[in-house]
Formats: C-alpha cells, structure tokens, sequence
C-alpha cells in the first residue's frame, strides 16, 4: 500500500523532507507502527521519532491517535504539539 | 439559523475593524461582537521574528471543526478566524477570532473557546529567529495552553 506521509517542524527538519511517499510492509498496520518502522530508516529519522510520545499525527487532516490504522488513509502526517495562535 | 463561517489562513495582515463589519453589516438582529486579536511579541528585546509554519488543508479544516463545534454550543449569528503564516515581526498580528452574537455572553464565551481550542488544535508552529542573528529554534506547546483548552470539555459554559 502507497502513502503519502508529511512532516512538520522540528520532525521535518529531523528528517530532512517535508513530504514522501511510503509503501509500508504488510505489518506495519497502525499510526504507531507507522512510526516504529520509519525510526529504523535512518539517523534522522530516528532523532525525529526518539521520543513517539510526543509526535502530533494526523490523518487525512484530522487528528487521530497512533493506534488509529493506516489502512485506507492517502496522507498521515507527523508534528510536534501545536504553537499557533 | 446556522451562522456564517468564515476562515482564512493568509501571510497578508488582516483588518480587524472591517472583518467584524462583514459580520454585522446587513443584519439587524447582531446585539454584540467580540473580536481577538494574537500579536506577535517580543519578550526581553531578544526576539527579530517569527516564522510560522502550517499545514495547509488541515489548517482550514480543523478551524473549520473549531468554528462549528462553537457554533454548536453557543447560538452566534457569525464566526471569523484569520491565522496567518510566514515571517511574521514583533508587533504585527498574527491571528483573528471574531464572534457575533444576539447576546454578548455567546460572543465572549465563543470567542475565548475559538481561541483555547485553535492554540492546542490548529496546525501551526512557531520558529524564533533572535536579534543576534541566532536561531531562537522552536516555540515549544505550553502545558497551560492544554488546560485552557481541557476547560471547555467538562461543559464549563454559561449556556
């Protein structure tokens, strides 16, 4: 399954792309799954999910927890908590 | 009657005055507005500017969901929010609230949730750049924020 994945502040600075597309293995099946297997990718990727916890995600513009699933989603995006207004 | 919503999320700076105008004019049975007004402020001399970053689409839709949830809970006759992005200086605006209502206490209490909910809700952040030239790095989430917003949620309204 192809995802489009975005990142936002200091997550995409960690990571180095404010946007890409995935194609997740077959066990990868949650938001928080999601996150465990893209720590593993690389350094950066690592440093931006050190701490799941805190990481912000939406899907398909809507807040939802790491145990919502992936299936049927076009875009997941992962932030920190929010600072506007 | 459901009320009129309006959302916009820009770099320009916004009008206050006239954006309550758009709120009002035409309508007779408008008894009060209150409009918010986040500036961007420099604490200490130390802060040259703010960048604000968004998630665009999401940011529309989830003031959106803000907006008529307030809409839901109190009876408004209009909701504006303007948020804007970018680079952004001490003294500037930053973002826009403004409730209609036939009676101020829905106007207040709207106002004040659209804000709460917007700071913890909203997708924006905030980077620092410091008057030495360094980078002030990211505004981190305030717990205080969380709780403003975690008030609304026991039912805390007059209404």
């Amino acid at each position: 399954m192809s995802l489009d994945l975005r990142y936002f502040a200091w997550v995409r600075e960690r990571v180095g792309t404010a946007e890409e597309t995935v194609e997740p293995p077959a066990g990868v099946t949650t938001i928080g799954e999601l996150i465990a297997w893209l720590a593993r990718r690389d350094e950066g990727y690592a440093a931006a999910f050190e701490v799941p916890e805190v990481i912000r995600t939406a899907r398909d513009h809507e807040h939802v927890e790491h145990d919502a699933p992936i299936e049927g989603a076009r875009e997941i995006a992962f932030f920190p908590p929010m600072t506007g207004g | 009657m459901s009320p009129t919503i309006r959302i916009r999320i820009q770099a320009e700076v916004f009008d206050t005055e006239s954006e309550t105008a758009l709120l009002t004019e035409g309508r007779r049975d408008v008894g009060a507005s209150v409009a918010f007004t986040g500036w961007c402020r420099d604490e200490g001399g130390t802060l040259k500017a703010l960048t604000l970053e968004h998630y665009p689409g999401m940011a529309e839709a989830e003031i959106t969901r803000i907006a008529e949830e307030a809409a839901r809970r109190w009876e408004l006759s209009g909701i504006t929010a303007i948020h804007r992005h970018g680079r952004i200086l001490p003294g500037e605006k930053i973002v826009l609230v403004v409730a209609a209502a036939r009676h101020r206490q829905a106007a207040f209490e709207a106002a004040s949730f659209l804000m709460d909910y917007l700071k913890t809700r909203a997708p924006f952040w905030k980077k620092e750049e410091r008057i030495d030239g360094t980078e002030g790095g990211w505004v981190e989430a305030k717990e205080s924020d969380d709780a403003a917003a975690e008030r609304w949620e026991n039912g805390e309204s007059s209404e």
